[in-house]
C-alpha cells in the first residue's frame, strides 16, 4: 500500500489527508512537531482571551483521527532525504514514504533586530507562541505594557489579546494607516480609530530600532527609530510570516523564499510536494503573491493536490480572491481586488463609502475605462460570497453592483441596511465626475 | 493546554475581575436576596408589601446595575472575555455552589413547599407569606409556593433579560428576541393567568392557564379537572380548550413551517426564555461531543413517546363508552390517535426517508411498534388497562419529567451542564418542533460560501451542542432538529459565516461541499 507522509498538520496537510482518505485506501501519516491534533490557527487568540478551551478549536474528536485511520506522527523533522525516500527525526527515528507532502507552514518572520533572543520576544504564530504568551503576558502586574511591532492581522489579533487582561500596547506601524499595504487608505484610518478606540497606543510612522535587555535576559524596553525608548515586557513581532524550510537546507529540494512548486504543487522532485504557507509558486497566480499564508489558500491547495496523488492530476487553480480578518468589533471581508494604494493599478478607480458611526465602511473597486467591477471591501457589514463570486466571474459593471448590492447582504435578520445610502452617495458621486 | 499559574492574589485579574459598581450591584442583588433567606427563617417582616417590594427591587435593579456596569463602558460586541477563566462559568466552585443550591431550591419547591412556608388551609409563613401581598393584588387570593416561583422566574426573565439586551446590544436580532421572552413571560405567563383567577367563583371556574404553554410542554393539559373545569365554564372555557388542541395541531405547524421552531423556542417560550436570559452566562457548557448528540436523541424521543402514551391512557381514562352520549368515546379516540400517528409516520416515511439517519429509522419504527401494539392491545383487551394504570403513567411523568428533568436538572444543573439541558435532552415539545423543523420547515442557517476558519466559536456558544462548526467548515447548511435559532452562533462568528434564514425548500440542505473560491472543476470532483 503507498505511504502518504504529510508534514504538517495545519489547515493544508489535513485538508489534503481528509480528501485522500475519501477518494482512497492509501497509507497516511501526518507528522507535527507543534500539537497532536489539528487546530485552528486562526483561533489562537480565543483561547489566550478566554473565549474558548484548547479542546474547542480542535475541529475534530480525538476519535476522527483513528476512525479514518489517518496516523498521527509526532515529532521533528531534521532532513529528507529525497533520494532514499527517508525522513529522519530529531530524535534519530526514521520512516520511509513513498509520496511525501510537505505542508510545514510559516514561521514568524523578523529583520535581524538587536535584542530578538531576549525573554519576552515573540512572534504568535505557534501552539508555543501562545503558551510563551501565557507565561510572558499572564497579567498585567507580571506586564503592564507590551509593545507590538508591525500592524497587520496577527499584530491586531495580539493586541485584542493584551486588551481583555488590561495590558497597556503600543503598536508600531511603519505606514500612516493600520495594514495600509492592504488596504486602501480611507478603509485603513477607519481601523486605526477603532484600535485607538480600544486604549491601544498605536503610532503610526514609526518602527523599531532595537529591543532592549533588563539586564536578566528579559526584554526591558524598546528603543524606536524615531528615538524614543518605550519600557514594556513584551515584544510581539508581527511584521508577517514567512515559510518555514529550514529543516530542508541540505536536502535536494529547491527553495526561494518557499518550496518551489509548479500549479500542480510538484517540487523539483519526484514525488514531493508542498501545499499552504510553505509554497511558492514558480510563476504567480494572476494578482496572487507566490507565497499565500491564508486559511483559505491553504485549503484548498490541499483540495487539489489530493486529487493529483489519487490519480487524477490537477492543477492548483483558484477561483476568485477572498478573504476575511476581524479587527477588535469590525468585520471584514473581501472579494475580487481591491488594491492599497501603493498597489493600485492605473485602471483601478475606488468608491468609497463610510458609515457615521465609523464601525462600518465599504469599498468598491472597478476599472475606470471598462467600468467593470473589481472587488469590494466590506467592513461592519457582511456580504454573501456566492454573490460576489458569481458577480465577479459575469464581469458584472460597478454599477450592476451597486444597484443590486441587497442581495449580497449577510447580516443577521432585522439588521439596518445601509445599501440605499450607498446607492445614493454612489450616484451623486458619478453625477459630480 | 497547560496554564501557568503564577499570581497568587484572591481578587482575580482581569478579565475575572469585576470593577466596583459591579460590586456595589453585586451587594444590593444579595441583599434583596437576603431579606427573601430571612423570610424563609421565619423572619416577621411587620410589613410585608414594603420588604418584598425592597426585596424585588434590589434583586432587580442589582441585576440590571451590574449588567450597565459590566457592558456599558465597553464596545458593543461580543462580550465573552474571561468565559473560562471564571470560577462561575467554567465549573469552579461558584458554579457548583450555585448548582447545588438551585437544586436544593426546586427539591424543597416541587416537594417540601411547606419549607419555604406554604399552610394549606391558614396563614402562609416564610416566603410564601411574604408574597401573600403581591398575591392579593393580583388574583385576589393568599399565595402558593407556585406563585412565589412565577413570580421569581419573571423577575429573573425580566432582569437578565435586560442585561442579555445590553450585551448583545449590537444585534438586534437578539434584542428583538430578548424583548419578545420578556414580554410573553410577564404578561402570558404571569399577568394574564393571575389576572384570570380573579374572574372565579363559585360558579365559574378556569383553570390556571399559561396561553403560550402548549401541550406536550404543558403535559397536564387535558387532564380530567382541567377538561372539566374548561367545559363547564362555557363558551370561554371551550374556547380556551379549542384554543389548546388548535395550538399543537394548528397554529404550532403553520409557524414552524414559516420560521422554524425558534418563533417557540427563543421567542415564547418560558422554559427557553428563562435560559436564554438568565442562563446565557452557562451556554457554552453544552456537551458538543457526537456521542451527546446520539444520546439526545434517543432521550428526547422517548419522552416524547412516553407523553403521548401517558396522555392517550389520561384522556381514555376519563372518556365514556355509549357513543348515545358523547360522540368522542374511548375507542373512537383511540381509533384516532392510532390514524393520526400512523398517518404522521407513513407519511414521513414515503417522502422523506431518504433524510433519516439509519438510527432515526429505527428508532421511529420501534417506537411506532411499541405505541400501536399498546393501542392495539389496549383496545382489544378490556379497555380498562394500559399495561400501566393511566393514573400511574401521569403521576410517574409528573415526577421524572415535569419535576425532576425540566426542574431540578434543567434549571439547578446550569451551571453544569449548560442552559437547555432540558430543551436539548427532554422537552417533547421541542422533540416535535424539531421534528418537523428537520422535515417541513422553511428556516435553515445558512453558511457564506467558503469563508469558515474553522474557529469553534459557533460550536462553543451553541446552547444546544450542535457542532456548528462541522457544518461550517463545508460549506454546509445547518438543518437541525434541536437548533432553537438563537442566533448566537451567528452573532459570535468572527468571519460573517452563518445566517439564520426562512428560505425555499429546494437545496434547504445542501450536503455538497461547497467551497467557494477554489477550481470549479476540481469542486466537481471534490463533490463526486
Amino acid at each position: 500500500m503507498e505511504h502518504i507522509v504529510i508534514i504538517g498538520n495545519g489547515i493544508a496537510g489535513i485538508t489534503a489527508a481528509r480528501h485522500i482518505r475519501k477518494l482512497s485506501d492509501k497509507k497516511i501519516t501526518i507528522i507535527s512537531a507543534e500539537a497532536d491534533h489539528f487546530f485552528s490557527r486562526t483561533a489562537l487568540m480565543y483561547v489566550y482571551m478566554g473565549h474558548m478551551r484548547w479542546r474547542d478549536i480542535e475541529p475534530y474528536e480525538p476519535w476522527f483521527w483513528e476512525k479514518n485511520r489517518l496516523g498521527l506522527k509526532k515529532g521533528y523533522v531534521e532532513t529528507v532525504d529525497t533520494s532514499n525516500k527517508l525522513l529522519h527525526f530529531k530524535s534519530g527515528e526514521i520512516i520511509t514514504y513513498d509520496k511525501l507532502i510537505i505542508a510545514s507552514g510559516s514561521v514568524t518572520n523578523t529583520f535581524g533586530w538587536e535584542g530578538l533572543e531576549l525573554n519576552g520576544v515573540q512572534g504568535l504564530v505557534t501552539k508555543q507562541d501562545l503558551e510563551k504568551l501565557e507565561k510572558n503576558a499572564p497579567n498585567n502586574k507580571e506586564c503592564p505594557r507590551a509593545v507590538i511591532v508591525g500592524g497587520g492581522l496577527i499584530g491586531v489579533e495580539m493586541a485584542e489579546m493584551l486588551r481583555t487582561r488590561d495590558i497597556e500596547v503600543t503598536m508600531l506601524v511603519r505606514e500612516d494607516g493600520f495594514w495600509s499595504n492592504v488596504l486602501p487608505k480611507q478603509d485603513a484610518q477607519m481601523i486605526s480609530k477603532h484600535i485607538l478606540s480600544h486604549g491601544v497606543d498605536l503610532r503610526h510612522n514609526e518602527q523599531l530600532d532595537k529591543i532592549l535587555g533588563d539586564g536578566k535576559g528579559n526584554v526591558g524596553s524598546v528603543l524606536t527609530k524615531k528615538g524614543e525608548e518605550i519600557p514594556c515586557s513584551v515584544v510581539g513581532i508581527t511584521t508577517g510570516v514567512k515559510p518555514q524550510i529550514s529543516f530542508l537546507k541540505n536536502s535536494k529540494i529547491e527553495t526561494d523564499k518557499g518550496i518551489l512548486v509548479n500549479r500542480k504543487l510538484e517540487t523539483n522532485i519526484e514525488n514531493v510536494y508542498a501545499i499552504g504557507d510553505c509554497a511558492q509558486q514558480r510563476e504567480p497566480i494572476e494578482n496572487r503573491p507566490p507565497v499565500e499564508a491564508v486559511w483559505y489558500t491553504g485549503r484548498m491547495m490541499g483540495e487539489t493536490l489530493a486529487q493529483t496523488i489519487c490519480g487524477k492530476p490537477f492543477e492548483y487553480n483558484p477561483g476568485n480572491w477572498f478573504n476575511s480578518a476581524k479587527f477588535f468589533d469590525i468585520e471584514y471581508q473581501t472579494y475580487g481586488w481591491v488594491f492599497s494604494e501603493n498597489k493600485m493599478k492605473d485602471y483601478e478607480a475606488q468608491f468609497h463609502w463610510k458609515c457615521a458611526s465609523n464601525l462600518r465602511c465599504v469599498t468598491i473597486s472597478y476599472n475606470k475605462n471598462s467600468n467593470e467591477f473589481l472587488g469590494i471591501n466590506t467592513f461592519g457589514i457582511r456580504m454573501k460570497h456566492e454573490v460576489f463570486d458569481k458577480w465577479l466571474n459575469e464581469k458584472r459593471t460597478v454599477d450592476y453592483v451597486i444597484q443590486n448590492l441587497r442581495q449580497a447582504n449577510f447580516d443577521p435578520e432585522f439588521y439596518k441596511k445601509y445599501e440605499a445610502e450607498i446607492q445614493s452617495i454612489f450616484l451623486n458621486q458619478s453625477v459630480n465626475i | 493546554m497547560s496554564i501557568v499559574q503564577r499570581n497568587m492574589s484572591l481578587t482575580g485579574e482581569p478579565p475575572k475581575t469585576i470593577n466596583t459598581q459591579q460590586k456595589l450591584a453585586s451587594a444590593i442583588g444579595l441583599i434583596g436576596l437576603s431579606i427573601l433567606f430571612l423570610a424563609l427563617l421565619n423572619v416577621n417582616f411587620p410589613n410585608k408589601t414594603l420588604w418584598l417590594t425592597a426585596s424585588l427591587i434590589m434583586m432587580g435593579g442589582g441585576t440590571i446595575w451590574f449588567s450597565t456596569a459590566a457592558y456599558l463602558n465597553k464596545h458593543e460586541g461580543i462580550k465573552n472575555d474571561g468565559v473560562y477563566f471564571k470560577s462561575l462559568t467554567s465549573k469552579g466552585f461558584w458554579a457548583w455552589a450555585l448548582g447545588v443550591i438551585l437544586t436544593l431550591f426546586y427539591v424543597v419547591l416541587y416537594w417540601f413547599p411547606q419549607y419555604l412556608g406554604l399552610v394549606k388551609n391558614g396563614e402562609n409563613k416564610g416566603i410564601v407569606a411574604l408574597f401573600d401581598p403581591l398575591s392579593k393584588l393580583l388574583n385576589g387570593g393568599p399565595a402558593s409556593q407556585w406563585f412565589v416561583y412565577g413570580t421569581l422566574y419573571t423577575l429573573a426573565i425580566l432582569a437578565f433579560g435586560i442585561k442579555f439586551i445590553l450585551k448583545y446590544r449590537h444585534n438586534k436580532y437578539e434584542k428583538l428576541r430578548t424583548y419578545s421572552v420578556m414580554f410573553f413571560q410577564l404578561g402570558f405567563a404571569f399577568l394574564i393567568p393571575e389576572l384570570m383567577l380573579r374572574l372565579n367563583s363559585e360558579s365559574f371556574s378556569l383553570p390556571y392557564y399559561d396561553l403560550k404553554n402548549i401541550w406536550p410542554l404543558n403535559y397536564y393539559n387535558f387532564e380530567q379537572y382541567r377538561v372539566d373545569q374548561f367545559i363547564s365554564a362555557g363558551d370561554i372555557g371551550l374556547a380556551l380548550l379549542i384554543f389548546g388542541i388548535v395550538s399543537i395541531f394548528i397554529i404550532t405547524p403553520i409557524l414552524t413551517y414559516k420560521y422554524g421552531k425558534r418563533w417557540y423556542c427563543s421567542w415564547v417560550c418560558g422554559c427557553g426564555g428563562l435560559a436564554e436570559t438568565a442562563g446565557d452566562p452557562f451556554r457554552h457548557l453544552s456537551d458538543k461531543r457526537q456521542i451527546a448528540w446520539k444520546v439526545e436523541r434517543w432521550v428526547i424521543h422517548s419522552v416524547l413517546v412516553f407523553v403521548v402514551l401517558m396522555t392517550t391512557a389520561v384522556v381514555h381514562s376519563y372518556l365514556g363508552d355509549n357513543s348515545s352520549k358523547y360522540w368522542l368515546t374511548k375507542d373512537v379516540f383511540l381509533i384516532s390517535v392510532a390514524v393520526i400517528l400512523t398517518v404522521i409516520f407513513v407519511g414521513t416515511f414515503i417522502y422523506k426517508r431518504e433524510e433519516l439517519q439509519k438510527d432515526a429509522r429505527l428508532g421511529a419504527i420501534g417506537y411506532f411498534l411499541i405505541i400501536i401494539t399498546l393501542i392495539g392491545f389496549h383496545y382489544f383487551s378490556g379497555k380498562t388497562l394500559f399495561l400501566f394504570e393511566a393514573e400511574t403513567l401521569r403521576q410517574s411523568y409528573g415526577f421524572l419529567i415535569g419535576a425532576v428533568f425540566s426542574g431540578v436538572i434543567g434549571v439547578g444543573f446550569y451551571p453544569i451542564f449548560g442552559n437547555r439541558v432540558w430543551c436539548r435532552f427532554g422537552c417533547p415539545m421541542a422533540a416535535i418542533l424539531g421534528f418537523q423543523q428537520r422535515l417541513f420547515s422553511r428556516f435553515r442557517i445558512t453558511t457564506n460560501g467558503g469563508q469558515c476558519i474553522s474557529c469553534g466559536n459557533c460550536s462553543t456558544y451553541c446552547e444546544m451542542g450542535i457542532d456548528v462548526r462541522a457544518y461550517a467548515q463545508k460549506g454546509e447548511n445547518i438543518v437541525r432538529s434541536s437548533c432553537v435559532g438563537c442566533g448566537i452562533c451567528s452573532a459570535v462568528c468572527p468571519r460573517g459565516v452563518l445566517k439564520l434564514e426562512n428560505g425555499p425548500l429546494e437545496k434547504r440542505i445542501d450536503s455538497n461541499e461547497i467551497l467557494l473560491g477554489n477550481d470549479v472543476d476540481l469542486m466537481n470532483y471534490v463533490n463526486k
